[in-house]
């Protein structure tokens, strides 16, 4: 799904660490982040509902709908356009053959080795069939735009916006995206992984509060 | 608490000095007069403003509100007591878990699950857990799943119970509270003795449980739910009966099936509505299918039939833990993979800290590769395959799921909790608009939302 072909990034070190002067061994750790290669589809068929489901959507909705489609660990993920979330969210729920009334949870992933690194990804369950797909999209930094599903799953609401506010995912034809876990008034996206954990100093009520680390020196 | 009225009228002059409060002081604002009440002065507060011209009150009910289960912001638009709208403002309790745990191994992970909804510990671990398993492609040994689900289902009891104990005492019932916390308490005390820990214990661990059942354990257990039965007569006999308690919960907070799933709420607030919709039923894991139990529903859809299915569901949950009693066999608790399995399996030692002296003695004078193992494991942690799952589990407040990616590093890349509180609390206008003040209160309890969980 990404559309680089670079090979996959290198890590080095454990934790991170390059320069820690670690004699363990670890910090000579060379890995390899098999995030940032190609996404590629199971082989069909793909075995159980999973053929059913996949094919229904195909039908309806035309065979590009599917950008790719994984199987792994018994569970089934489909990869589609960040415009035409909305539009596959309504077939899932409304078709006979799909019924997908619940959309149980929306989550959003960095890939920062990927062009389009910002993943937003939907959990459906159907209660008829009992069953349970993912839908993944992906968009990148320069466009960061999904077609809002709160028209759809109203339940997407607040978790869109949190997906708003921990990755910056702007989501088109959400009622109110602001942000909803971090005050209103944050700068950057705190989840995105090239965001620091931590050493943010804040203001309140007019005082300056430094980050924890240089509040004290501990040298 | 603070209250605008729309019109921008002068406040009288007493009212101001009473009201006066260094963090939240009295001012004019583009949107009005902006009033700050804490305690008794409401009366105070009406005659000040004029019911003719100011018709819309607009009250901001928390975040520090003893009714509002946790710093939960609720501003309300009134008219007269009729709410017009509810907005709910979340965020105070976000404290950034999901983004710490990609900063520690997997097995620290559980460490912070835990204690995003604190009054669940054990669903959060498990949850979380399942994912991490399901990532590894293993399989915990059976004595393992069954104190899971054991430790579950004591745990729902116990969150059950602070659930009607705190509804009790938002309503005015605080007997019900006094007895909620009293028998909550004896399940403590379990937890205490099984882990070490009240809240937040960490004992389920990826790969089974951090520690077997002390001696006692079992039969601490049996003597709870011989108990329990008892305790819920006295909460049914205080409770069902009374008028104020129908009053203020039956036809309250109305949300039917279709509402639910329009806004994913699930857990006791769906099944309230009629749809027996119960993960441990409908999706088994840790081996729910091979117990005996019903899925309480009610079709009132109102806080009433939350009242009575939790009710339910704690006389079940007695049920699946007496069941699960009696599946237990002797056995490992925690998986044979050395790669895996935490090294040490800790005890309580007689010097009250939880080493295994006889695991010391092995890594420190027997064998040197016990000991590398051991810091290996315990600093670096295992690697977990790349790709990603989710897990769902029927926690007491719903559908709690875990989406959890991995690089193949020994560290997660990502873990999302679907907080059933999260998204259950979007219904509050559903449940509130259009109805008095008092029912915001009664509505949103009947939810039970716990903003630890709700904020992460």
């Amino acid at each position: 799904m990404s559309d680089e072909n670079r090979p996959p990034e290198q890590r080095k070190g454990l934790f991170g660490a390059g320069d820690s002067g670690d004699t363990s061994g670890f910090g000579g750790l060379v890995q390899a982040a098999p995030t940032a290669g190609e996404i590629v589809s199971t082989s069909e068929p793909l075995g159980g509902y999973f053929d059913e489901v996949v094919g229904a959507l195909r039908e309806l909705l035309g065979e590009d709908v599917t950008r790719a489609v994984v199987i792994d660990r018994g569970e089934l993920t489909v990869y589609i356009a960040p415009d035409r979330t909305e539009e596959v969210c309504k077939t899932m729920r409304d078709d006979e053959s799909l019924r997908f009334e619940l959309c149980n949870s929306v989550s959003g992933v960095d890939y920062p080795d990927q062009r389009n690194r910002l993943h937003v990804v939907y959990h459906l369950t159907s209660m008829t069939y009992r069953r349970r797909v993912r839908l993944e999209t992906a968009v990148g930094l320069d466009n960061p735009v999904v077609h809002s599903v709160t028209s759809v799953y109203p339940t997407a609401d607040w978790q869109e916006r949190e997906a708003y506010d921990m990755f910056g995912v702007v989501f088109e034809g959400h009622p109110h995206l602001t942000r909803i876990l971090m005050p209103d008034d944050w700068e950057g996206h705190p989840q995105r992984k090239d965001y620091p954990l931590g050493g943010i100093a804040v203001e309140y009520k007019g005082a300056h509060i430094p980050p924890p680390d240089e509040r004290r020196s501990y040298k | 608490m603070t209250a605008t009225d729309s019109a921008g009228s002068t406040a009288p002059q007493a009212f101001a000095e009473a009201g006066a409060d260094a963090y939240a002081a009295e001012r004019d604002t583009t949107e009005g007069r902006v009033y700050t009440v804490t305690g008794g002065d409401w009366d105070e507060l009406v005659s000040s403003v004029d019911p003719v011209n100011e018709e819309r009150l607009i009250i901001n009910l928390g975040p520090q509100h003893p009714s509002t289960h946790g710093v939960l912001r609720l501003v309300c638009e009134l008219e007269g007591e009729t709410v017009r709208s509810v907005r709910p403002i979340i965020g105070y309790l976000h404290t950034g878990i999901e983004k710490n745990m990609e900063y520690r191994t997997w097995v620290q992970g559980t460490t912070f699950v835990t204690r995003a909804d604190y009054l669940a510990p054990i669903f959060n671990e498990t949850a979380y857990c399942l994912a991490v398993e399901k990532l590894l492609g293993v399989q915990v040994p059976k004595r393992a799943d069954v104190i899971r689900v054991i430790m579950m289902e004591l745990n729902r009891i116990s969150s059950h119970l602070v659930a009607l104990a705190t509804t009790g005492m938002e309503l005015g019932a605080l007997s019900m509270m006094i007895y909620g916390f009293r028998d909550r308490e004896k399940i403590l005390d379990i937890f205490e003795a099984v882990c070490g820990l009240r809240m937040n214990m960490a004992y389920v661990r990826p790969g089974g449980v951090a520690q077997d059942l002390p001696v006692n354990g079992v039969q601490m257990i049996r003597d709870f739910v011989e108990y329990m039965p008892k305790g819920l007569d006295d909460y049914e006999g205080l409770l069902t009966g009374n008028v104020i308690w129908q009053e203020r919960t039956q036809g309250v907070g109305y949300l039917d099936v279709s509402g639910c799933l329009a806004l994913g709420v699930t857990g006791p607030v769906l099944r309230s509505a009629g749809l027996p919709w119960d993960l441990r039923k409908t999706e088994p894991y840790c081996g729910y299918e091979d117990y005996d139990f019903e899925v309480a529903t009610h079709n009132g859809a109102d806080a009433w039939a939350r009242y009575v299915v939790r009710l339910e569901e704690i006389r079940q949950s007695l049920r699946i833990i007496s069941q699960g009693l009696d599946k237990l066999e002797p056995g490992p608790v925690m998986v044979e993979d050395k790669k895996i399995a935490w090294p040490a399996q800790l005890a309580l030692g007689a010097d009250g800290s939880g080493n295994s002296l006889n695991h010391i003695r092995h890594i420190m004078s027997q064998s040197m590769e016990a000991l590398i193992h051991h810091f290996k494991l315990v600093t670096e942690g295992f690697r977990v395959p790349a790709g990603q799952v989710y897990t769902a589990i029927e926690a007491p407040r719903g559908e709690l799921g875990i989406h959890a990616v991995s690089d193949g590093g020994t560290r997660p890349f990502r873990v999302h909790l679907r907080e059933p509180s999260f998204v259950n609390l979007q219904s509050i206008p559903a449940l509130a608009e259009g109805g008095l003040l008092a029912d915001v209160i009664a509505g949103g309890a009947s939810l039970d939302p716990v903003m630890g969980g709700c904020d992460r």
